[in-house]
């Protein structure tokens, strides 16, 4: 449906498309290149198809900016530092000026009471518009106690501002499904906005994610007045859709048999695939083979650097199972006349399992022998003890 | 008490040198030069662990089944002292001479398992000592339980050597460490268990109980401590050609009975509240052994169930032997079947590795032997006349 709707602006669009891009660079007193580039790189990241950044460049320009609401509870905030921090200069100027950001603790200028109340105005304000954006995971156990902000419990906090949210974002690997709060044995009883609330939001997990797919939401619910569509997980299929592994710049080293073993070995200088080493690629559903992180240039992921894919979007997978654990590989295997990918490693020799079959034998023939025996002084006792 | 005067414990006498215990000798003296070897060249030379398994049956039989097995003092002392059942008071001095070495054994078998072994005593010591973890818990608490169970022992010794004073003081305190020998394997035998909990889902579904696996372990060393009791009692009646001790094994029997029922039910439910069950249906070489250690479970369960058949002496001691080979299955399942670190890892003991644990069993019947021979330990009977 945005597909078709894009085709009928893309037409018109051209015109005002440079028109609008002027006008938003000049309120963010940045030049009208990079705000295109910003409309194309955001319209990619969509996958939509050619003509979709002007349509985000009107969009941004002429948009009320919608109120956003940004909770925090078990994190660390790097998802907040992860679109702010970017090297890109211009991308949290956008970001400001996309949204409208009236809460925001690690971020506002006010503190204490006077921050709850600009929460609590801007909740009456925009009262059925606003984006509630939910960052970190919200302890439930001892009735929620083990996360508060000023005195509030998050459980408590989450369900007000949800209630009367147009729309609930919930971003990185805590606040999507628990993350690393979550891990067993999870003390706190960390969940995600999705088991709080009891219904499907959307998620944007990763650890943290990647800003262009926080944005890219943001963006496409201003374009086109929705959120983008999304799996059964609630993530973002256009971000979400494929397997890193699928698109990994490493891939063709994998096909090939070409892995690094160990950090600093020869593979691992020349770039082979990290499989051995535990990369979790082939397990986890994540764009970061495919869109640069942080806007910071291609080798700015973790495989990209040289390190295994820890898989912090996969529920299952990220924070639960050892970093350097082989993955399963999900939906795929290499044909059989590939190298192989699974190295035999560890001895069992026939004579130990013979010696220890003979050991078992004994033992147990021993054992059988003796109760027998026993058997037969329970027969020749029953009739004494009955005589008695 | 008047009732125990009866069975005041002897030294039994007799041999030494038996071809039995010739080779059993033999049996630890090639240990003993595995474990040399061991020791200069190190575990690769002689251990099939590697990256994958990181530990192998030194760890998994010697130290967790071993201490496990050794549970007969810990069971006893808890029903004689702690509950007050005077009438087994017979059989607390030889299940503790056994719980003895197989825990000394058990914690002496660590340090054979450790690639660093010069620093084993870094666990004991305030600057390095982690004391948020599990396996300083399981150290400490052994470590201790070795030698209070040395004291709980002693009178034994004192009693041998005729130092009735220091035997008399050592009485008063004895409920001291009575006490604390209940307690400490009660911390570390449930441990031993939470020590697969971070291992997370490395261990197989079928073992891997979370919470419960603290419980888990904990029941079923009181369930081996029974059972090994049972065996104990029947092998040196027939090994010293002495009367059996049935009569006081049947009530045992009982209780161990109950609470073998309440462990099955556990598990069971464990494993369908988990979703776990299915797994064992899977042709897999974890589902074939986890059918047999719950059949090691089930089938004592079944044949103990009347009070008939805990008076014959031969099902009880099939029982027990089960019950032993289960609680055994159920640790080396859950450390080594059980015990996913991906594709491609294989373990299996070397041979050198079984000889070793071979040599430690032997090792402790041959101790076992030497000290109720030399020591007042086995109730003074006359042997049995057939």
């Amino acid at each position: 449906m945005a597909n078709q709707r894009m085709e009928n602006m893309s037409e018109t669009y051209i015109e005002e498309t440079a028109e609008a891009a002027s006008t938003v660079a000049n309120r963010l007193g940045i030049n009208r290149r990079e705000f295109l580039q910003f409309c194309a790189a955001t319209a990619t990241t969509l996958g939509l198809p050619t003509g979709a950044e002007a349509a985000i460049a009107k969009a941004v320009e002429k948009a009320k900016r919608p109120s956003v609401i940004w909770l925090h509870f078990q994190e660390c905030t790097g998802c907040s530092e992860s679109l702010l921090r970017a090297e890109h200069p211009t991308l949290e100027k956008l970001i400001l000026d996309v949204i409208s950001l009236d809460y925001h603790e690690t971020l506002m200028a006010a503190a204490g009471h006077q921050a709850e109340a600009a929460r609590k105005a801007a909740m009456k304000a925009h009262k059925g518009k606003y984006v509630l954006v939910v960052e970190g995971a919200i302890p439930v156990k001892d009735n929620g106690i083990y996360c508060k902000v000023g005195g509030h419990k998050a459980i408590d906090m989450v369900k007000e501002c949800a209630a009367d949210a147009a729309a609930v974002i919930a971003i990185g690997s805590c606040a999507s499904w628990g993350g690393m709060p979550s891990t067993e044995p999870n003390p706190t009883g960390a969940s995600s906005v999705g088991d709080v609330l009891g219904k499907p939001v959307v998620t944007i997990p990763g650890c943290p994610p990647n800003p262009y797919n926080f944005l890219a939401t943001v963006v496409h619910f201003l374009t086109f007045g929705s959120l983008p569509a999304v799996d059964q997980l609630g993530r973002p299929k256009f971000a979400y859709g494929r397997i890193i592994h699928e698109h990994c710049e490493r891939r063709a080293h994998f096909d090939a048999g070409r892995f690094a073993l160990e950090f600093g070995d020869e593979g691992h200088r020349k770039g082979y695939c990290l499989y051995k080493l535990g990369c979790k690629g082939p397990e986890t559903y994540a764009n970061c083979s495919t869109i640069g992180f942080g806007d910071a240039g291609e080798s700015n992921w973790p495989v990209g650097c040289g390190h295994p894919c820890i898989g912090c979007t996969e529920k299952g997978v990220g924070f639960t199972k050892p970093i350097h654990q082989t993955a399963v590989l999900r939906g795929m295997s290499p044909p059989a006349s590939y190298p192989g990918i699974v190295e035999q490693q560890g001895k069992a020799s026939f004579a130990a399992a013979a010696a220890l079959a003979a050991i078992a034998g004994t033992a147990a023939g021993g054992a059988a022998m003796l109760a027998k025996n026993l058997g037969k002084q329970d027969a020749e006792q029953q009739p004494r003890q009955k005589g008695e | 008490m008047a009732n125990n005067h009866a069975h005041a414990p002897a030294p039994l006498g007799g041999s030494l040198l038996t071809p039995f215990t010739l080779l059993l000798g033999a049996l630890s003296a090639i240990a003993g030069i595995i474990l040399a070897y061991r020791f200069f060249y190190g575990l690769g030379a002689v251990t099939n662990i590697n990256d994958g398994y990181p530990w192998g049956i030194w760890v998994a039989y010697d130290v967790v089944v071993g201490s496990a097995l050794a549970c007969g003092g810990f069971v006893m002392a808890l029903l004689v002292y702690i509950f007050n059942k005077g009438q087994y008071h017979p059989l607390v001095r030889p299940a503790l001479l056994a719980s003895l070495f197989g825990y000394t054994l058990a914690g002496v078998s660590v340090i054979f398992d450790l690639g660093r072994w010069w620093n084993f005593w870094h666990i004991f010591w305030p600057g390095y000592a982690q004391v948020n973890s599990v396996m300083f818990e399981v150290a400490v608490c052994i470590t201790a339980y070795i030698v209070v169970m040395w004291i709980e022992f002693s009178p034994a010794f004192l009693e041998k050597i005729g130092m009735k004073d220091v035997k008399r003081k050592l009485d008063k305190l004895l409920f001291f460490f009575i006490a604390l020998g209940v307690l400490l394997p009660s911390m570390h035998q449930s441990s031993l268990g939470s020590l697969l909990v971070i291992f997370g889902q490395q261990i197989h579904p079928l073992w891997q109980s979370g919470m419960l696996l603290p419980v888990i372990y904990l029941m079923t060393a009181v369930l081996l401590g029974f059972a090994v009791v049972i065996f104990e009692a029947t092998l040196s009646s027939t090994g010293f050609g002495r009367p059996l001790e049935t009569k006081v094994l049947t009530p045992l029997s009982r209780i161990m009975w109950g609470l073998l029922a309440s462990y099955v039910a556990l598990r069971v439910l464990d494993l369908l509240w988990r979703g776990a069950l299915g797994t064992a249906f899977a042709a897999t070489w974890q589902a074939f052994w986890f059918w047999v250690e719950m059949a090691c479970f089930i089938v004592p369960l079944a044949t103990l169930a009347s009070d008939s058949a805990r008076r014959s002496a031969s099902k009880l001691f099939t029982a027990a032997v089960l019950l032993m080979a289960g609680g055994m299955l159920l640790r080396i399942n859950g450390f080594l079947v059980g015990y996913q670190t991906g594709d491609g890892w294989h373990y299996f003991p070397s041979f050198a590795e079984l000889m070793v644990t071979v040599g430690i069993i032997a090792f402790e019947i041959l101790a076992y032997i030497v000290f109720v021979r030399k020591f007042p330990v086995l109730p003074a009977a006359q042997p049995a006349t057939r």
